[in-house]
């Protein structure tokens, strides 16, 4: 029997998806109709410091007709009182027992605000805090959300304010919007924070009217950046969960989102180290109902693959992990078409034609133009792969029978130094490797 | 005719021609364009017998750019929008979609193709050639079918001062005359002559060349005279009973109910059409849509050998059409109003059809549509001197579209024998860059 239950940082609920702190959370009225559908925990709307928000806030990217790859928006925190967000929790808490209810929390840097915060927070019941350090829009010019995020001591400091007086887990939502993920990180960890929740959004801007200039969406003739989120960022969250969870100085609980939007793309992000997953976009696209597949398809997969517990999967992608240093320079693979799949469009043709290798060549065949691969020349780029509109008819076969291996970091040790090109193409020569 | 089929109320008549394959909504449109893989040197752009470079027009339609789509899909076909709506594009372009390899539904090239036409007519045709300077020669086309409208647009673009001779009040050939009103509008056809005037053509309707103006006078006005003029002549069944009240021609029959009056066409309550080409399932689905009660069509061979599109052939299957295979009409019996139409029973020996002796039958109708084709008009040809025929076609160079007599060009149903429309759209621009080519001595 698969079992989706799990534990992140101390934080319990029965299958490893959250609602991520954002509209869908609003309220006990959304939670609860969520719990309802199987999700399995939430963090509540970010609580905190008075706001007023704009109209307009949402903006998206579609791309060739689909709808929202990436949804922008300058949404503040939650704009309800404290007062009524606690009593919400409460209420929710009671109903649900068995789900996880996290409040996040973002109010001006003071030690006793956050104090005071924290406290009602345990008091109303909620089984975890997490510590919004993203928010890049509005919050930031306050000095919160991003802005905390963004510099580590005032992470650590605003970290350690609430764990000093937190008897519930603490998790630090990171914001994306550094050049290096592991120093928010490490500084959370400094300040005793339980777990790490990561990405928030990304600073982007929509795109510019080509009639009135305006910046979409504009709100009352001015734009501006807004945080991104959805399908389009799951690439830059993966990356950016994986830091986290290889980084031997943190070495927390991560609760992960980003672009999450089926039992797919969760099970990523488990495999490189999450516990629990947040999804927001996908339900602002489809509704609570998405929750359904995403159990099912895990469970699914699970008992198809032999797996019991999450615990069994959690960050086993991790060790696949390597830098440039370590790949193995001498392994050989080489484009092969499948003529039998192929349905002649010739986009591989014309991408390595123009811009990769040169090594496709149509060859008249049988009355049909057929791309044939010219296998001396071609460098295993994989273009053609990505491209091909057909699946497995393009594929890399490897040529090499994995015995021997050499990796950047081994061959400039044997080489002699400074690295000149001569002895970098001998070596290559020697191996076969021609450069094209 | 003796028994009318009564007519029909507007509603019904509007509802029995509505279009069979209408226009895409912007937002099925956009999504269908960004279906296609725009593929490289594209099958379908290879099997559009003008070549236009379909993966590039769709592609404009999904970045939004519909007057680039326009000027892309013209450039190689000056009569677009007709195509659009009336080629067989099972049989060309989407036919030959690397979709179906994928086991997919095809690109709707025709519809797509259509969504950008009828955007460019909503914007009134904005001009986006133009014309070059004037070259000081000019050249006479005879008949203002796609092939010489075609013809005509591109010779302007060389800077040829052009002179459309067009025998019927008006322009735009079988694209205006006879293509089915559910498959596009006779006004869709005029848009496209509209467009072609606009480039500076001139059409002179209601001159038919070789009664109104002579060729002598032709040759001596233009440099170079290109030969348009379809196929006029419709092939007799050379049975008795042919010239009895009720028999018509199908062409006849075809250009009277494109002109939409339909409650002045008159059509029997039961119908024979003879013949088993598109032109014959045109003529049998359009007198089934304007009342007939029963329409038989009679052909001598079988299913096979039917020269019709299988998709017109169902589409004649789903109009109630009744078919008599392997049936050879004998006579038309009737007393000077037809009555029936009497056949006898054929089989193929080897390879050789023989009409089965003492098997004739009689299928009682009051109308009977003749469609076993069209032939071109020998005797008016014969008076262009040295001008080649052969198995009534007029030769040309496959290139230059040049005929025996240098100075004359042809192209269109007329070189064919008759196609689509498409063809004599493209016959009609290559035959353009002949003309140039011969006037200004290139090779
Ligand atoms: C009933 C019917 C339905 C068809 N449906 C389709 C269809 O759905 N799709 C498709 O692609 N094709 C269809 N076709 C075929 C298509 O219409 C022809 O292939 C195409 O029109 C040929 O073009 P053209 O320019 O060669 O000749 P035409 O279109 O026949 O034009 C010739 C022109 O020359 C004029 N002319 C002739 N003699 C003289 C003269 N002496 N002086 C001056 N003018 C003259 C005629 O009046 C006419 O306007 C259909 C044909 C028929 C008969
Ligand atoms: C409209 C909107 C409002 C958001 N508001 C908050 C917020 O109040 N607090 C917070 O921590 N994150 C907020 N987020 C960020 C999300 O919690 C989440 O980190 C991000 O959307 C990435 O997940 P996704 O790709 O599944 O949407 C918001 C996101 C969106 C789209």
């Amino acid at each position: 029997m698969v079992d989706l239950r799990i534990n992140c940082a101390g934080i319990t609920s029965p299958n490893p998806f959250w609602l991520a702190s954002a509209p869908p959370t609003n309220s006990g009225y959304q939670i609860c109709k969520a719990f309802e559908v199987g999700w399995g925990g939430a963090v509540w709307k970010t609580i905190g410091a008075p706001v007023m928000n704009v109209v307009n806030r949402y903006g998206a990217v579609d791309f060739n007709g689909q709808k929202i790859i990436g949804l922008n928006n300058i949404e503040l925190i939650s704009d309800r009182s404290i007062e009524i967000n606690l009593k919400e929790i409460a209420e929710t808490k009671k109903l649900w027992p068995d789900r996880a209810i996290v409040a996040s929390l973002m109010v001006e840097s003071d030690r006793k605000i956050w104090h005071d915060i924290v406290k009602r927070t345990i008091d109303a019941g909620a089984d975890g805090i997490e510590l919004n350090y993203g928010c890049p829009h509005g919050m930031s010019e306050r000095g919160m959300g991003s802005a905390v995020g963004q510099v580590p001591e005032y992470c650590t400091m605003i970290t350690e304010w609430v764990t000093e007086v937190s008897t519930i887990p603490v998790l630090v939502k990171l914001t994306p919007n550094v050049t290096d993920i592991r120093f928010p990180g490490r500084a959370a960890k400094k300040g005793n924070a339980n777990g790490i929740s990561l990405i928030n959004t990304i600073n982007t801007i929509i795109g510019v009217d080509l009639d009135t200039f305006q910046i979409e969406p504009s709100r009352g003739g001015k734009g501006g950046h807004g945080g991104y989120a959805g399908p389009a960022i799951k690439p830059i969250a993966l990356n950016m969960v994986s830091e986290i969870a290889r980084d031997p100085e943190i070495n927390l609980p991560i609760s992960a989102m980003g672009g999450i939007s089926n039992w797919k793309d969760a099970l990523e992000f488990i495999l490189l180290g999450a516990t629990s997953v947040q999804v927001c976009t996908a339900v602002m696209h489809y509704g609570f109902r998405i929750v359904e597949d995403m159990i099912d398809g895990t469970t699914n997969w699970m008992e198809e693959k032999g797996y019991t517990s999450l615990d069994q999967i959690r960050g086993k992608a991790l060790a696949n992990i390597a830098n440039f240093g370590d790949m193995n320079l001498l392994s050989k693979h080489i484009a092969h078409i499948d003529a039998g799949k192929c349905i002649h469009c010739n986009l591989c043709y014309i991408a390595c034609e123009d811009t990769a290798h040169q090594c496709i060549d149509l060859v008249q065949k049988k009355g049909k133009i057929q791309p044939t691969v010219r296998e001396s020349d071609c460098v295993g780029c994989r273009l053609c792969y990505i491209v091909c509109p057909v699946d497995h008819c393009i594929t890399m076969v490897q040529k090499d029978n994995g015995a021997q291996s050499k990796t950047w970091n081994e061959l400039v040790k044997e080489l002699p130094q400074p690295l000149s090109i001569e002895d970098l193409r001998k070596f290559q020569h020697k191996h076969g490797i021609d450069v094209h | 005719m003796n028994n009318v089929a009564p007519k029909l109320t507007s509603k019904e008549y509007e509802a029995n021609f509505a279009e069979l394959k209408p226009a895409l909504t912007d937002v099925a449109a956009l999504a269908e364009a960004n279906r296609c893989l725009y593929c490289y040197d594209s099958p379908c752009m290879t099997a559009c017998p003008t070549h236009i470079d379909i993966s590039t027009f769709i592609k404009k339609i999904s970045t939004g750019n519909l007057r680039g789509s326009a000027k892309t899909i013209l450039s190689s076909n000056w009569v677009a929008l007709t195509c659009a709506k009336a080629c067989p594009v099972d049989e060309l372009c989407e036919g030959a979609c690397v979709y179906h390899a994928k086991g997919e539904k095809p690109i709707q090239i025709g519809k797509l193709q259509r969504h950008v036409m009828d955007w460019y007519v909503e914007k009134r045709m904005p001009q986006l050639f133009t014309p070059a300077e004037m070259n000081g020669k000019t050249v006479g086309i005879i008949g203002a079918g796609p092939a010489g409208l075609a013809c005509a647009a591109e010779l302007t673009l060389f800077g040829f001062e052009v002179t459309i001779y067009e025998a019927s009040k008006l322009a735009g050939g079988l694209d205006t005359h006879g293509i089915a009103p559910y498959k596009m509008q006779q006004q869709d056809s005029l848009n496209e002559v509209k467009m072609i005037k606009r480039l500076g053509v001139k059409i002179k309707t209601g001159v038919r060349v070789g009664k109104d103006i002579s060729f002598e006078k032709l040759e001596k006005t233009h440099d170079a005279v290109f030969i348009g003029v379809g196929l006029s002549m419709p092939a007799d069944l050379k049975i008795s009973g042919e010239e009895m009240i009720g028999v018509v021609n199908a062409l006849d029959f075809v250009e009277n109910v494109t002109k939409r009056k339909w409650k002045s066409v008159d059509v029997g309550r039961r119908v024979a059409v003879i013949g088993a080409g598109n032109t014959a399932i045109d003529a049998a689905t359009e007198a089934k849509r304007l009342g007939a009660e029963e329409v038989f069509m009679v052909y001598r061979r079988g299913r096979e050998q039917m020269s019709a599109y299988d998709f017109e052939f169902e589409l004649a299957k789903r109009d109630g059409i009744t078919f008599y295979f392997h049936a050879q009409p004998k006579k038309i019996v009737g007393k000077k109003k037809v009555q029936a139409l009497e056949c006898l029973e054929t089989r193929i020996v080897n390879g050789k059809l023989k009409t089965i002796p003492r098997s004739e039958f009689k299928i009682p109708v009051d109308m009977v549509i003749k469609a076993v084709g069209q032939n071109i008009d020998e005797t008016f040809l014969a008076s262009i001197p040295k001008l080649k025929i052969k198995d009534g076609m007029v030769v040309v160079n496959t290139k230059s579209y040049q005929t025996s007599n240098p100075k004359y060009f042809a192209g269109g149903d007329c070189i064919n024998g008759g196609k689509e429309v498409v063809n004599a759209a493209y016959d009609g621009k290559r035959a353009a860059y002949g003309i140039h080519n011969f006037i200004f001595k290139k090779k």
